[in-house]
This record gives structure tokens, C-alpha cells and sequence, in this order.
């Protein structure tokens, strides 16, 4: 090979490696680090001023998994996902294809639904937690009009966390309807004249030509609704602090508790690196098992 | 014959926000035709395929098929199949899904499908493609997938709006036999929607030529060419198009008239003796023959046609003649009157 192919080739890599590397670094600072040093620190034992931190290899680990709060709280975090995942993704859809036909009013519909995402999350809860309020709130008073006795959502453990499902689909669906809103838009409008011709109905035009060609979309808002569902617990510091009784609390909101309310900070990274763990796997899952099923245009 | 034919649009119109789309349109389809609607860009000739569909709904006039009103009735009701000019494939299913898609919808049995698939696959020469997706074909297997689809369910009605114009030259030259043997060969009525006039005159049975929503002439490629309805057919139709002029500047004719002239039947002659004399503006080589444009006081775009490699240099005076049966007559509003 000659030489100016080489020198052309090692510019190209280094060309490369120049544009990489400001990701690289702030995520090595600010993610991969932090981890790392996470997961040490989770092997270690809480310091005290008699007894000095020390390794306790997966001590942390086997504590959590005796902790029955911890498995309250997973067990209710997986509810609160295994809800609002599907459902917000259902709603994001239903509205998203109401909003993309040809209404007389679409610019003021989309904006309506898009209004919750732009709230951020601590005013959005609070504006649910005016909804709530027993005796004073808007669903007690719609609720007297016919009657109903006052119901303390918020503050029985039984609807609590319904509640906090609730404020979470309302608040996420309009931000997924935004992508399937501009995925729609896309789909050439003589598909579905093409459809028309062949005698499709307008359901199976949505099953069979809609759906598919918005897969991509709905890989990118599960991945995205799945990290929310750990993620988003604003609404949980208005609305009930995780109780009555842990019945809403979610697992973010215990690692905070754990770290910055009991100070126990090794706990709280042993947590931290389990739920990094289950995401990461299903994040793997969701990717390479239904991007293959999924057709790119 | 039969008294009523296949198809039949009458006095169809259709306005968008006032603004003209199609008016007046009344048309009759015989069955097996090829009919081409031709016309310039925005004529309205997409639209009133639209409106044969049923992807549009005309705002007056009705629409028979096979004997059948169906002016108001959905697309899928109208036993028709159509070829889109972006051939509107479905990117995630693969071809033989494409094909199929509309038996599927129809809820024929899956043997029967499997069957008919395989011949319109034959009939396209498309097999061994049959799980590629669309976006794994090149543009003329992607048009055949098209016409596939099209064909499949056995409808003796085929719409096709522009379904060529993605193809390159060559392909398209082939592409246009196959589809007029396919035609024949199925003794389907095929209408055809182009803005090529070599694709409306080489496969049409009648041509239709449309102008600002509204038809010119309808008749033969024979009738469009040698007998123009008026000014607007006689300049369209053509290449070089027909030359046009005032009838006042050649001597024994009325006034007022336009009269029209072909290239073929002008000839050039010794100075001094010809009917119009004139200067070349620019010569065109086309292999078998050179074309000479002319510029004169007299007529626009005269031009006329020479055998062999005769290439003029621009500015040189020429004479040329022509003989009065071969002129076209046009009244002041632009109508033939012979």
C-alpha cells in the first residue's frame, strides 16, 4: 500500500477519536466513574466513628434481599412500570393518531396534549395534589355532586399508588404522543390510499401498516418510558413521600431515603447497583430481541 | 359493441376552495381500452383519475362502472386496482406480502392466494424475489411489485398515474411494452395517467388531452396528430410541436384564421421561389434526420425536418414551401374548422 493511504487512513482515525472524545470524557466523568465508584463503595460497610468503613464483600447485598421494605418497594415499583409502560404508550398512541387526522381544531388539540409535558413534574403534582385533597380537592367535589363520600386518595394505601400512576400517565403520555405524532407524519399518505384500494379497513390499515412502520418509535418510547418508571419520583416528594405505609414508595425514592435521610450510604449503592443491573439487562432485551423485528426505514 | 360502455364520467366537476380542479369532464371507457390521460402539469388529469378511484368524490356529475353508479361508493367498492406513481409499497412487508396484501384483506383462502401470487409473479418476472423488501429492489423491480399488486386480484379495471415517471429512459421504454402486453394480454381496461406524450400516443387506444381542468380532445393518437381539435392540441401534441400562424401573412386565405403546419411538410427550396422566407435559428442533429428551427416575420416555431446529417449554420436565409392540404385550419377562438 503506499504511503500516502496510510498517513490519509491514520488522519481519518485520529479525525475520529477527536470527535469522540468530548462524549467520551463527560461520560467517563459523569456516568462511568460514578458507577464504578458506586459499586465499590457498595461493598464496603457503613463507617461509623467506633467502627471504620470496611470491606464486607456482598454483606450489603444479602441485607437488601432480607429487607422486606426493599421488596415492597420493588414489588411496587414493577407495578407502577407494568402500568404506566403500556398504558401511556396506548394513550400516547390513541392520541397521537386522533391528532394526526384531519380535525378542524388539530393545532389546539396537539397543544392541549402536549401542555402536562412542558409542566415540570413538582407543579404538575403539585396541580394533582389540588385534585386530590379530600374535602377540597376537584375530585371530591365532582364526587359530592353525586353524592360520593370524600376519599383520601393520596392518603390510603390502597389508592395511593394508583394515584401516583395516575399523575405519571397523564404526565408522560403527551411527551410520547409528540414522537409518534412526528413518526406518523412520515407514512406517506398514498400507503394508506393504496390500502383503500385493496379494500382494507381503516383497523386494519392501523394493524397491519400503521403499527409496524411505527416500531421504531415504540422501541424508543418503551426504553424511555422503562427508564421513567426508575427514574421519575418528583411527583412522589408532593404528593405522599412513598406512604401511607411504603404503599407508594419507589425504589429511587428508597435509595434516596436510604442515603440521604438514614445515611446509609453503602445500602443505598448496593440498591443503586441492582436496579442499574435489571435495566441495563432489559434495556438488552428490548434492543436486540425486538430491534430485529422491527423494519428501519 | 355494447350500447354502454365500461366506464363512463359524466360531467364530473371538482373545485377545492373554489379554485378549479377538474370541470366538465364526460368521458366514456370502452372495455379492454387503453385510455391515457395527457396533459400538462396541473391539467387535472390526476385528479379526475382520483376521481374515477374513488380517493377523491366529485362535487357534481356522476361516475359509472360496468353499468354500476358509483359516485359516492368507497374506493375498495369499485372492483379496480391502481398503480401509484410512488408505487405506495408497503416498506416493512416484503414483496410477496405486498402482493398479496390486498387478497389477504379480502379474506381469500390461503392456497388460492399462494396460487394467484405465483403467476402475477410469473406474469411481472419477479420470481425468486418474493421475500426481499422493497427497499432491497431497484426502481423498475419495485414498479413491477407495483404492477404485481396491481393485477393479482383480477380486477378489469386498472388505474395508473404516472407509473413510469421514477424509471430512466431506457428502463421506461421497456417497462412501457410490458405493460401494453400485459394489458393485452389480460384484456384488462387500463387508464392511464402521464404528462409523457410518446407514453400516450405509443400505447394509448384513445388519448385524452386535458388543459386547466378541462378536455381538449379526446380521440386516437391518430386523430390528436393529424386532425388537432384545436391551437392547444396542435401545439402539445408533437415534437417538434405544429408551427402556427395568423392567416392574414399567406396570401389566399380568409383572415382572422390560425393555420397550422407540421414540420414533415415543409420543404426548403431554391431561393426566390418558396412561400415563407426565413433565417435558421438553430439545427438539431436526431440521427436519421436533422431538425431545423426556423425564425419568421410570419409564423412561430416553424421548423422543418431534413434527412440525414444536414446541419445549416444559424443566420443562413432559406425558403421554404409547403402545400395548402396540408395546412391546418383554426377559427380566431382557436377551434379546427378543417
Amino acid at each position: 500500500m503506499s504511503r500516502h493511504v496510510n498517513i490519509e487512513r491514520r488522519r481519518q482515525a485520529i479525525y475520529g477519536w477527536l470527535l469522540l472524545s468530548p462524549a467520551a470524557v463527560l461520560l467517563s466523568l459523569f456516568a462511568f466513574y460514578p458507577s464504578a465508584a458506586t459499586f465499590w463503595s457498595s461493598l464496603f460497610s457503613r463507617g461509623t466513628r467506633r467502627n471504620p468503613s470496611e470491606f464486607i464483600g456482598t454483606e450489603n447485598y444479602a441485607d437488601l434481599f432480607a429487607d422486606p421494605t426493599f421488596w415492597l418497594v420493588t414489588k411496587n415499583n414493577l407495578f407502577y412500570a407494568g402500568i404506566t409502560i403500556p398504558v401511556s404508550i396506548i394513550i400516547a398512541l390513541a392520541m397521537a393518531l386522533w391528532a394526526n387526522s384531519k380535525l378542524p381544531a388539530r393545532g389546539f388539540l396537539r397543544t392541549a396534549y402536549f401542555t402536562p409535558t412542558v409542566l415540570p413534574m413538582i407543579a404538575a403534582a403539585n396541580l394533582w395534589l389540588f385534585f386530590y385533597t379530600p374535602g377540597l380537592g376537584v375530585l371530591d367535589q365532582i364526587g359530592a355532586l353525586f353524592g360520593l363520600p370524600s376519599v383520601n386518595w393520596l392518603g390510603q394505601p390502597e389508592t395511593a399508588l394508583w394515584a401516583i400512576i395516575i399523575v405519571t400517565i397523564w404526565k408522560e403520555a403527551g411527551f410520547f404522543m409528540i414522537f409518534y405524532l412526528a413518526a406518523l407524519q412520515t407514512i406517506p399518505e398514498d400507503l394508506k390510499e393504496a390500502a383503500d384500494i385493496e379494500g382494507a379497513s381503516r383497523w386494519t390499515y392501523t394493524r397491519r401498516i400503521v403499527l409496524p412502520l411505527l416500531m421504531p418509535t415504540t422501541l424508543f418510547i418503551m426504553v424511555n418510558a422503562m427508564i421513567n418508571s426508575v427514574k421519575l419520583i418528583d411527583h412522589l416528594f408532593i404528593l405522599t413521600k412513598g406512604g401511607p405505609s411504603d404503599a407508594s414508595k419507589l425504589i429511587l425514592y428508597y435509595i434516596w431515603e436510604m442515603a440521604f435521610a438514614f445515611f446509609d450510604r453503602p445500602h443505598a449503592a448496593a440498591m443503586t447497583m441492582l436496579v442499574l443491573g435489571v435495566l441495563c439487562v432489559v434495556a438488552a432485551i428490548q434492543f436486540f430481541y425486538l430491534d430485529r423485528r422491527t423494519h428501519y426505514q | 359493441m355494447t350500447a354502454a360502455p365500461y366506464v363512463r364520467l359524466k360531467g364530473i366537476a371538482k373545485r377545492w376552495n373554489g379554485q378549479l380542479g377538474v370541470e366538465d369532464i364526460s368521458l366514456d371507457i370502452e372495455e379492454g381500452a387503453f385510455v391515457a390521460l395527457l396533459g400538462p402539469s396541473g391539467c387535472g388529469k390526476s385528479t379526475t383519475l382520483r376521481l374515477l378511484a374513488g380517493l377523491e368524490l366529485p362535487d357534481e356529475g356522476t361516475i359509472h362502472i360496468d353499468g354500476r353508479d358509483v359516485t359516492t361508493s368507497a374506493a375498495s367498492d369499485r372492483n379496480l386496482s391502481m398503480v401509484f406513481q410512488s408505487y405506495a409499497l408497503f416498506p416493512h412487508l416484503s414483496v410477496a406480502e405486498n402482493v398479496v396484501f390486498g387478497l389477504k384483506v379480502r379474506r381469500v383462502p390461503r392456497a388460492e392466494r399462494q396460487e394467484k401470487m405465483a403467476r402475477a409473479l410469473e406474469i411481472t418476472g419477479l420470481t425468486g424475489l418474493e421475500a426481499r423488501k422493497p427497499a432491497e429492489l431497484s426502481g423498475g423491480q419495485r414498479q413491477r411489485v407495483a404492477l404485481a399488486r396491481a393485477i393479482i386480484a383480477g380486477q378489469r379495471l386498472c388505474l395508473m398515474d404516472e407509473p413510469l415517471s421514477n424509471l430512466d429512459a431506457k428502463l421506461r421504454n421497456a417497462v412501457r411494452k410490458d405493460i401494453k402486453k400485459l394489458q393485452r394480454d389480460l384484456g384488462i381496461t387500463v387508464v392511464y395517467v402521464t404528462h409523457d406524450q410518446t407514453e400516450a400516443m405509443s400505447m394509448a387506444d384513445k388519448v385524452v388531452l386535458m388543459k386547466e381542468g378541462r378536455i381538449q380532445q379526446i380521440g386516437s393518437p391518430d386523430d390528436l396528430y393529424n386532425r388537432p381539435a384545436n391551437t392547444f392540441v396542435a401545439e402539445f401534441i408533437g415534437a417538434p410541436p405544429m408551427a402556427l400562424m395568423p392567416s392574414a401573412q399567406v396570401a389566399g386565405f380568409d383572415e382572422n384564421l390560425t393555420l397550422g403546419l407540421r414540420a414533415e411538410h415543409v420543404r426548403v427550396v431554391p431561393r426566390g421561389q418558396g412561400r415563407l422566407s426565413c433565417t435558421v435559428s438553430e439545427a438539431e442533429f436526431l440521427g436519421s434526420e436533422t431538425l431545423i428551427g426556423l425564425d419568421c416575420a410570419e409564423a412561430s416555431g416553424l421548423s422543418v425536418l431534413l434527412p440525414g446529417l444536414r446541419v445549416m449554420p444559424e443566420g443562413e436565409h432559406v425558403d421554404v414551401t409547403f402545400d395548402d392540404e396540408n395546412l391546418h385550419r383554426f377559427d380566431p377562438s382557436g377551434q379546427r374548422i378543417g
